[in-house]
């Protein structure tokens, strides 16, 4: 239901730019306007829900523990998993954001006969998110080359690197396929697996499908439907440098590609993409386990009403005295 | 009140569906099963502690008899805790249901109700979150997954919130460190506005109040409670032990659970500490105003629990000792290793701990100023100051649970290991999926320790006793070491439904029997009073 929903959003998505460009040759406000909205969206929505996130305090000192503490000098001390100094949760935080590291430990928990409990090794969603965001990413890094002149060098050799297979003409990148096959990974999982699908919302399959969309109208361009790449450097360039323009006879499907695009920018700062940021936040990873050692203060702490010593004393003085235990007032 | 119901046979409790049903979660109104929930608190605890809404009320009525304007006191609750916990604004965000955390969970394992996946459980809360929250929410309602606070969906988050112990092991796995526990903290500090705590919280949270500990017990109690223990250390030992309570100038105050005072196997942990602190002639004191470790209030409120946790701080100035010792505990370290200090602190009214037997500096504790039992006691006997004898545990093999709280939100394990290893000779571990930081829940933490909700716990416990019958099969363990009060408390109970010949201890039991004290008569008997077995042909090691 949810995954129909969003596939058909996505569906008129894309009717909307060819519509749009095809139809109604609307391709300053597609080609321009558009992109700069949803930049300028994705840009202040992200700021805007960070500083939200950061006016929320972080009153008491949680850290989620994977280790044992830094305790006594002969006991080695996990520092990683529960990180004792800054230099500790930096290594704790890099590990997550770049390996995902508590992904890594997932498990598959299956009831056998016996009963039996058993706790199998389950890697693959680890394994698809990494490789989705990682080739995200270098996809990202390779798209530096319509947006800069001259082109910088590590960006001609990731892109060196990614086609280094050097299959057809022009050279297959990996990434794009690898980002296609995650994605789509991740999409039948959601379908596929009871438990993960019964709670999937339209706003999870969204994301997938634009993106999916994404690397599919890309992967056309390149390879199939081929677009005059030199009018769409023209174009990005353009947006780059604030001197937009847009060139005519540029196929459909970049259009379309760009429009995908422009929707996942802005849809990005209200929705759970914010994960990217978000996991930077949070305090159960990035405080170090040393509050024992280093006090920490919670901004609104406030009196609260206790029972004293002398209210306590008041009520047992006499069974006190009796059982021989020392009082204030005799 | 109903009559506690039995849960149903354990052959018959291990059939779990797990696949969920065809209707969307949100269409599957809640149904309060027999057996798998608390009953609602009497008005007289909450007015004890001056809790809002007393009156008489049970989960199972119609009417909760909550004041008309009940729902803008939750959504105002909702607003001012996403202000003041920057944990749960985020945690309302950021999750992408990947599902890594579902089957973590062991209440989901256990019963295979997809409301018990911690996913499931905080979106249960994320749903009305983005209906009254957030943009996407107020203009797509049901589409963007938001649903409006009705009183049906405070039931269900009432079932369901207290079908979470807090253990954080949902956190361990999820990308983004989300833990459930603070979900659920804020879920019953709106229950709590509105005075819909359970009775088995809010009685020990009125107990600890007044009285100093959560059983309730006054103070001619507790050193009454401590005698009989006396008497049979004395019967075991020889030796007669004169603890001292509430005594001004003891460079160390003593505080742990009011559960090992009261009740076995805690008291036989208990007699553990009284025979270990009079060996090293230690200069402490009990207090019977401080006399719990623990803290239900943490299960009630932030503010609930400091104002239990402030005796604490308040009787070591009061009395003027250097520091203070903790017994073993799980969710009393989770609060003073994260929270006492910064609620009730700075403590500078105390020193930095330093062992006066070892002379070793506990730098890790050095602005709070507690101790862990077991890290004062690794550090006395890697220092060789006890003399021990582990084959006076030979009857038993042993494996360790790490609690939860100990475990994920402290990070001790390796110490309560290390004692283990020399005060008993068998010791094994269970599968290392289910120890550590993936230990599991006893399936009774957070107050849900009661005796009308046997078939949650039950189940909520399933994991971890099948993690216990692996090692009772494959090496024989019969005993199950642990640090944790309510873990002695609860286990026991769990062992017997699932594994019948394994019993649960304090590591301080073991290291009781072990230990050979100065001027002790030749021991027959362990400190449950159970013959030592095969005492003739033992060499002492």
């Amino acid at each position: 239901m949810g995954a129909l929903l969003s596939f058909f959003v996505v569906i008129v998505l894309v009717l909307i730019a060819l519509v749009g460009v095809k139809g109604a040759g609307l391709y300053v406000l597609f080609g321009t306007i558009i992109p700069y909205a949803a930049v300028a969206t994705f840009i202040l929505g992200v700021i805007l829900r960070v500083i939200k996130w950061s006016r929320s305090p972080v009153p008491f000192h949680i850290p989620t523990t994977c280790g044992q503490e830094k305790s006594l000098p002969w006991i080695k001390y996990n520092k990683l998993e529960s990180p004792a100094g800054t230099l500790g949760v930096i290594g704790r935080m890099a590990l997550e954001v770049l390996l995902f590291r508590s992904l890594f430990r997932n498990l598959k928990t299956e009831l056998r006969e016996g009963p039996k409990l058993v706790y199998g090794s389950n890697k693959w969603l680890w394994l698809a998110g990494l490789a989705f965001h990682w080739s995200f990413l270098i996809v990202l890094i390779r798209h530096l080359r319509f947006f800069t002149h001259p082109v910088p060098e590590f960006v001609n050799i990731i892109d060196s690197l990614d086609g280094f297979l050097q299959i057809g003409s022009p050279h297959l990148l990996m990434t794009g396929v690898v980002l296609l096959l995650a994605v789509t990974y991740l999409f039948l999982r959601r379908v596929f697996i009871p438990q993960v699908r019964y709670i999937s919302l339209p706003a999870d399959y969204l994301p997938l499908f634009l993106i999916i969309g994404i690397a599919t109208s890309g992967i056309l361009m390149r390879y199939f439907y081929k677009v005059d790449i030199i009018k769409v450097k023209e174009l990005t360039l353009g947006l780059a440098t604030f001197s937009p323009e847009v060139p005519a006879g540029i196929g459909a499907v970049f259009y379309v590609h760009l429009f995908l695009i422009s929707s996942l920018f802005a849809y990005f700062p209200f929705s759970k993409l914010m994960h990217m940021g978000g996991v930077f936040l949070s305090p159960t990873r990035n405080l170090a386990n040393n509050s024992r050692m280093k006090r920490h203060v919670n901004p609104w702490n406030y009196p609260v009403k206790v029972h004293t010593y002398e209210e306590y004393e008041e009520e047992f003085r006499e069974k006190m005295k009796n059982a021989g235990i020392p009082v204030e007032k005799e | 009140m109903a009559k506690p119901t039995k849960p149903p046979k354990p052959e018959e409790l291990v059939k779990i569906d797990y696949n969920p049903p065809e209707k969307p979660w949100m269409e599957v109104p809640v149904e309060f099963k027999p057996g798998t929930f608390c009953y609602g608190t009497r008005p007289k605890y909450l007015e004890e502690v001056g809790l809002p809404n007393p009156r008489e009320w049970s989960p199972t009525d119609d009417d909760w008899k909550l004041p008309s304007d009940w729902k803008d006191i939750v959504l105002d609750g909702i607003g001012e805790r996403l202000k003041k916990y920057r944990s749960f604004q985020l945690f309302m965000d950021i999750c992408v249901r990947c599902g890594a955390c579902a089957d973590k969970c062991h209440f989901f394992i256990g019963s295979g109700d997809p409301k018990n996946m911690p996913v499931l459980r905080a979106e249960l809360m994320r749903s009305v979150y983005r209906k009254y929250f957030s943009t996407g929410g107020k203009l797509f309602g049901n589409l963007a997954g938001a649903r409006e606070l009705t009183f049906d969906v405070f039931k269900e988050w009432w079932y369901y919130f207290y079908q979470c112990t807090e253990c954080r092991r949902c956190s361990v796995f999820c990308p983004y460190g989300i833990d459930t526990a603070e979900i659920t903290m804020m879920a019953r500090e709106l229950f709590n506005l509105l005075g819909c705590n359970t009775d088995w919280i809010a009685g020990p949270v009125a107990n600890c109040y007044r009285k100093g500990n959560h059983l309730g017990l006054e103070p001619h109690t507790i050193t009454s409670n401590i005698e009989f223990m006396l008497d049979d250390i004395e019967e075991i030992t020889g030796i007669k032990i004169e603890p001292t309570f509430n005594r001004k100038g003891a460079e160390i105050l003593f505080v742990t659970p009011s559960g090992d005072l009261f009740g076995d196997p805690g008291t036989y942990t208990c007699m553990g500490y009284l025979m270990l602190f009079h060996e090293l002639g230690l200069d402490y004191t009990w207090s019977t105003y401080a006399s719990e470790g623990g803290n239900f209030g943490f299960f009630t409120s932030m503010e609930m629990a400091k104002r239990l946790n402030y005796k604490i701080y308040a009787e070591a100035k009061r009395l003027g000792v250097k520091w203070i010792l903790g017994g073993e505990c799980g969710h009393m370290w989770r609060v003073v290793h994260q929270y006492m200090d910064t609620w009730n602190g700075p403590a500078d009214f105390l020193e930095e701990p330093v062992s006066p037997i070892t002379g070793t500096k506990f730098e890790n504790a050095k602005t709070t100023k507690m101790v862990h039992i077991a890290e004062f006691t690794a550090d006395l006997i890697k220092h060789g100051k006890l003399k021990l004898d582990p084959s006076r545990n030979d009857h038993l093999k042993v494996t360790y649970h790490d609690s939860c709280n100990t475990s994920r939100g402290m990070g001790i394990l390796e110490e309560p290991r290390y004692i283990l290893k020399n005060v008993c000779n068998h010791f094994h571990e269970m599968p290392e999926d289910t120890i550590r930081e993936k230990t599991f829940c006893c399936g009774s933490g957070t107050g849900l320790n009661a005796g009308e909700n046997m078939e949650l716990r039950m189940r909520g416990g399933f994991p971890r006793a099948n993690a216990v019958k692996h090692v009772r099969d494959s090496h024989g363990v019969n005993m199950l070491a642990n640090i944790c009060a309510i873990d002695r408390a609860t286990l026991s109970a769990l062992m017997q439904y699932w594994v019948p010949d394994v019993e649960v201890c304090g590591v301080h039991e073991l290291l009781g029997n072990a230990l050979v004290m100065t001027g002790e008569k030749e021991r027959e008997t362990d400190l449950r009073l159970e013959p030592l077995p095969g005492k003739e042909e033992d060499e002492d090691v």
